[in-house]
């Protein structure tokens, strides 16, 4: 099936965000990764496992009247580095962001284990985690050095 | 300025400078010569948890070398229970003094100082994290009992999974290819992540609970303390830690030049009955404590260890 097949499961937004390219299965981790969930006022289109040409299976995620920030888009880097972000105004695509996973994530999430530094919030050093792989991602706080898991890293969003 | 946060911030030529200049030192660590190489620098002591014998050789290592020491004391008289934080009380400390030792209960604290300050961090032990500066001298030990680091047989024994100390010293004794043997308790099993992230190093490691078995081939043995609290009922306890209790009767057939290390304090896991034997050097490696020290502070600071220390230094 053709990537424009696996789009139009769901009908063309007017003015909002279209995540693409999400790896399969992640769409529900990126919408909890955002904070757009049930009590969300926008409507949220959701298509996972489609075919991809270039991924085997991905998911796709349409956000309806909301444009992504910079913040949320390093959020989205987490769990979909790879995705694509386009944001749509009067049902053409308007602007292409870039998601950027370098090696280090900044201010993003906090630390997941609890006797790290970090915990005391009144510490004023930014939240700094280290990108020791992508694929599988791997990642470490800077500070305590203790490995992050993604699941536990969604609860902590700053 | 760079610290000592983790082993990872020092070269392995970094490691063995630092070990030579730490030899070199020794008659002025046992106060044979007088060698003020650190007059006119100030140590702060950052222990935000009790220390005996970290605290007092980094005193006693910048006291050796001229050198002054002012200490935070008791973290229950000083700002920190007014609810100060560690970057403030880092960027103090920072202004007063050249260089910082510190222990804080919280792991990633000396990551976190060193971001804060201008002068350098030595991690005197960072809740369950790293302890380099131990690390630092347990190396010095191991080298003057066995005159290299390179492809020894190391047995690590007791509390492997809480012990930062064990930690630090595997990742260090990979990196000059030793190979290591941990004989713990299932309970008290090194971290398989720690295991996994040797062996991506090239480490090679044996997992076993039978300590004894491992001792006859061993260049060292580094014991560590099991305590009673890791068990959730006291029967456990002394069925686990009998099973890592060394006694000059063990010994019988070890190699001559093998020596037993422990960062101390001792409870009842080394027998006194080893304490006479040639292969007892853990009151000598809580010795070197100080003159690994001195060479680190040193090297932190950017002097230099003279190439000839006795000529250097004068009588008493």
């Amino acid at each position: 099936m053709s990537n424009e097949h696996s789009m139009r499961r769901v009908t063309a937004i007017r003015n909002g965000t279209v995540i693409d390219h999400i790896p399969s299965g992640q769409a529900l981790r990126v919408l909890e990764m955002l904070g757009i969930g049930g009590k969300s006022s926008v409507p949220v289109s959701l298509v996972m496992n489609v075919p991809s040409k270039k991924m085997g299976a991905k998911d796709i995620i349409k956000v309806e009247d909301r444009e992504l920030t910079q913040t949320e888009l390093d959020r989205l880097a987490l769990v979909a580095p790879d995705a694509h972000v386009a944001i749509i105004r009067a049902y053409s695509v308007a602007e292409k962001m870039t998601i950027n996973l370098g090696g280090e994530v900044t201010n993003v999430v906090r630390c997941t284990f609890s006797n790290c530094i970090t915990t005391n919030l009144r510490e004023p050093l930014p939240h700094r985690l280290k990108v020791i792989s992508r694929d599988p991602l791997h990642i470490r706080c800077h500070y305590c050095g203790r490995p992050q898991d993604l699941d536990d890293l969604i609860k902590n969003v700053l | 300025m760079a610290g000592l946060i983790t082993m990872d911030d020092l070269t392995n030529d970094q490691i063995i400078s630092i070990l030579d200049d730490a030899n070199r030192l020794l008659p002025v660590a046992k106060g044979e010569m007088y060698l003020p190489l650190l007059q006119g620098r100030i140590l702060g002591n950052l222990f935000f948890e009790p220390s005996t014998r970290t605290r007092m050789s980094f005193e006693t290592a910048m006291k050796r070398l001229g050198g002054e020491v002012v200490n935070l004391g008791d973290v229950k008289n000083s700002s920190v229970v007014k609810g100060e934080t560690l970057f403030d009380t880092i960027q103090m400390v920072d202004g007063y003094t050249d260089i910082i030792a510190m222990r804080h209960p919280r792991q990633g604290a000396a990551q976190y100082a060193q971001d804060s300050a201008r002068v350098p961090i030595m991690n005197g032990g960072d809740g369950a994290g790293h302890h380099p500066t131990q690390t630092m001298l347990d190396l010095f030990t191991i080298r003057q009992a066995h005159g290299t680091l390179e492809g020894l047989k190391v047995v690590l024994a007791g509390d492997l999974r809480y012990g930062r100390t064990v930690h630090s010293l595997s990742h260090a004794l990979t990196r000059f290819g030793c190979e290591l043997i941990f004989a713990s308790p299932d309970l008290l099993k090194m971290p398989a992540e720690i295991v996994s992230d040797l062996r991506e190093h090239g480490a090679k490691v044996v997992e076993t609970e039978d300590l004894l078995s491992s001792i006859n081939q061993a260049d060292v043995i580094y014991m560590t303390r099991i305590q009673k609290e890791r068990f959730a009922d006291e029967d456990e306890y002394v069925r686990c830690a009998g099973a890592y209790k060394l006694h000059a009767d063990h010994l019988g057939e070890v190699k001559p030049e093998m020596i037993i290390m422990h960062p101390l304090p001792r409870v009842d896991e080394i027998h006194s009955s080893v304490d006479s034997t040639r292969h007892a050097g853990y009151f000598n490696q809580a010795f070197n404590g100080v003159v690994a020290r001195m060479a680190l502070i040193c090297y932190l600071l950017g002097v230099t260890v003279p190439a000839d220390v006795e000529a250097a230094g004068g009588a008493f």
